[in-house]
């Protein structure tokens, strides 16, 4: 293990509503080494999803500091945050997040179109990364072509196509099958392996096995950080 | 840059419905305006044909003050042209080359049990040089004419086909005032114009013949107005001075008086058409322009409703990356394709219905490349500025918020 690549110190999320302050997070202090697998646990308003939101840059913090990457995100404009997330983040989201008129391969590049990289090179990483997820011959097809499966395994993609070092999952396998659930566990250990960080967002405890490391969540703050020696593997 | 144009056709073709039914706001809006324009300028352009078909380097002489306020000297107070005048300017004047005198009566011409009302008009033979008339058959009145005061008519071509039907009025009697005439001649038609008077709807008579039968006024050697024709158009103005002078001189008007008779000439006649035409151009321009105005509100609210339609959409795309002005360029873009194609589509369609005007209703239209650059140029402001608000509105969505929208 090597430096941490996310670290938050203090980190505290409010929403105001009325008079009274809602503390979403409050005081959340971790960080995650590079080539971690963590699981962010915890039961629903525990503020394991806001935390997910602070690390992915789709969300600022009301207090705290975000160094993600050797740089400090918390104190970023909106523009720089983008590049941030376009650079660094790779989004798997519960319920996939495709874009509904494009194709796979169209989808996969997306990423590509904003980092400003040619027309060409897009279509080629974006094979490249459907390849990878086991999906070169869906190509050209739509995301309402797909299985779900296939359509986590396209988000799959679409998080690999810029080489982010950090891919975050929010609960990747909600809308799937159990078998189609391990598949994508499967894929997305084999992930981690080749060097990425993986933090994910689950409830089911079953899923969280797979990673190295859990941190459980409960009323907007950490109270949990336990490190699992012999994590899940899949066959 | 031709990926984003690729997302906004793509997502305009997705809503094909919805993408032509609000073009069609810009397309009516645009094609208005070219119609309108061009029909007001087809206006100006046939009146000043007209205008100039009256005769060239025409002035006109009339009785009467010229100041238009205020109540000034009225009819009968004095004010006169008489023929004498009029020989005088013929005689003296060295800048112009005829004058024809004219005595009009409005008047019922009979011809067996068929009849009309015209405006019948004593004059000079110059007459018809100055005013550019020529006979179609028969002939014109000539100088025996008037010394004799004889009772011959020259018929316009609407009195002849009026009175006459198909006829040959040449050689037959008709009456006037119940005095009968012998028509001599009939007039090649200058054309019914949309607008003016009809040119061709007048009985011309020897100005003597008119003096002592038809007006029967007090001042038998009065004449209503007088045609002068300069040698030619830069002398006008020294015609107009010279006649001025001579007037002045012979009405006995002091140096502190006003005239007591008008001058015009045709180009300001031209000039204050051509500005009341251009005012009715920009009086339709400007009623199109709120059609094209009310197509643009409806391009911004389709793009309000596109942006809200498309509230993940922004997310994802803010989640992979794009910065604000990525979102707001794409849908700037959208907006601007939209009201561009109508644009596009609106200055085919006024051109082919300021064709169909010009067919259908006769009446003259010239589409001017001004109105079509104005038309495509104000479309596409359309575009940029209805189009802004939706598109600001879509890149302030947080990507958070964007991404939670259901």
């Amino acid at each position: 293990m090597s430096e941490p690549i996310i670290e938050v110190r203090g980190l505290v999320k409010a929403y105001k509503s009325g008079d009274s302050e809602l503390r979403a997070l409050d005081g959340v202090s971790f960080s995650i080494d590079r080539g971690e697998f963590v699981a962010i646990m915890g039961p629903s308003g525990s503020g394991k999803s806001t935390t997910m939101n602070m690390l992915g840059c789709l969300d600022s913090p009301t207090e705290g500091v975000y160094m993600l990457n050797g740089r400090d995100v918390s104190g970023m404009g909106g523009d720089e945050l983008a590049h941030v997330r376009n650079a660094t983040l790779g989004f798997v989201f519960q319920g996939f997040n495709l874009l509904p008129r494009l194709n796979a391969l169209d989808n996969v590049a997306l990423p590509l179109v904003y980092a400003g990289v040619d027309s060409r090179e897009r279509a080629r990483r974006a094979q490249t990364a459907l390849e990878k997820v086991g999906l070169a011959s869906r190509t050209r097809h739509r995301p309402n072509q797909l299985s779900g499966g296939q359509q986590q395994r396209v988000a799959i993609a679409r998080a690999l196509v810029g080489e982010a070092p950090v891919i975050l999952a929010d609960e990747p396998t909600g809308n799937l099958d159990t078998k189609t659930s391990a598949e994508i566990m499967a894929l997305l250990c084999e992930i981690n392996e080749e060097g990425h960080t993986v933090v994910l967002v689950t409830h089911e405890p079953d899923i969280s096995e797979y990673a190295s490391r859990t941190l459980r969540f409960r009323d907007g703050r950490l109270v949990e950080d336990a490190r699992r020696t012999k994590p899940k593997k899949s066959k | 840059m031709f990926e984003v144009f690729r997302t906004a056709v793509s997502s305009l073709w997705a809503n094909k419905t919805r993408s032509m039914l609000t073009m069609l706001g810009i397309v009516i809006g645009v094609g208005a305006v070219i119609a309108m324009v061009a029909v007001g300028n087809g206006a100006s352009k046939q009146m000043e044909g007209v205008i100039s078909g009256m005769g060239v380097n025409m002035i006109m002489v009339r009785p009467g003050a010229p100041n238009m306020g205020g109540v000034r000297q009225g009819a009968g107070s004095g004010a006169r042209l008489t023929l004498s005048d009029i020989r005088a300017i013929e005689e003296e004047c060295w800048s112009i080359q005829d004058v024809a005198p004219t005595v009009n009566a409005n008047s019922q011409v009979i011809f067996e049990n068929r009849n009309w009302s015209t405006s019948v008009t004593g004059t000079t033979p110059g007459y018809f040089n100055v005013r550019e008339y020529q006979a179609e058959s028969g002939r014109l009145l000539d100088e025996t004419d008037e010394r004799s005061a004889a009772k011959v008519a020259v018929l316009g071509s609407t009195v002849a086909k009026e009175l006459f039907g198909g006829a040959d009025p040449v050689g037959r009697i008709m009456r006037v005032r119940n005095i009968p005439f012998e028509v001599v001649g009939v007039l090649a038609s200058k054309g019914q114009s949309a607008m003016g008077p009809d040119q061709d709807d007048i009985v011309i008579v020897p100005i003597t013949t008119a003096q002592r039968r038809l007006v029967r006024s007090s001042f038998a050697d009065s004449v209503n107005m007088a045609f002068v024709q300069a040698r030619d158009a830069s002398m006008i103005e020294s015609a107009m001075d010279e006649i001025s002078a001579l007037l002045r001189q012979r009405h006995r008007i002091g140096p502190d008086e006003d005239d007591d008779f008008q001058l015009g000439n045709m180009t300001d006649m031209i000039n204050s058409l051509s500005q009341s035409t251009w005012v009715m151009t920009l009086l339709l321009g400007s009623v199109a322009s709120i059609s094209l105005l009310v197509g643009g509100i409806g391009i911004m609210n389709i793009m309000l409703v596109s942006v809200t339609e498309r509230t993940r959409e922004i997310g994802i795309r803010m989640a992979v990356g794009a910065r604000a002005i990525d979102i707001r360029i794409q849908f700037l873009l959208e907006a601007m394709l939209l009201s561009l194609l109508g644009g596009i589509i609106g200055i085919l369609l006024g051109y082919g219905a300021s064709l169909g005007v010009a067919s259908v209703l006769k009446w003259p239209t010239s589409v001017s490349g001004g109105a079509i650059a104005v038309a495509a140029g104000f479309s596409c402001f359309v575009g940029v500025f209805f189009g802004l608000y939706p598109a600001w509105k879509a890149s302030r969505l947080r990507p958070i918020d964007a991404l939670r929208f259901e």
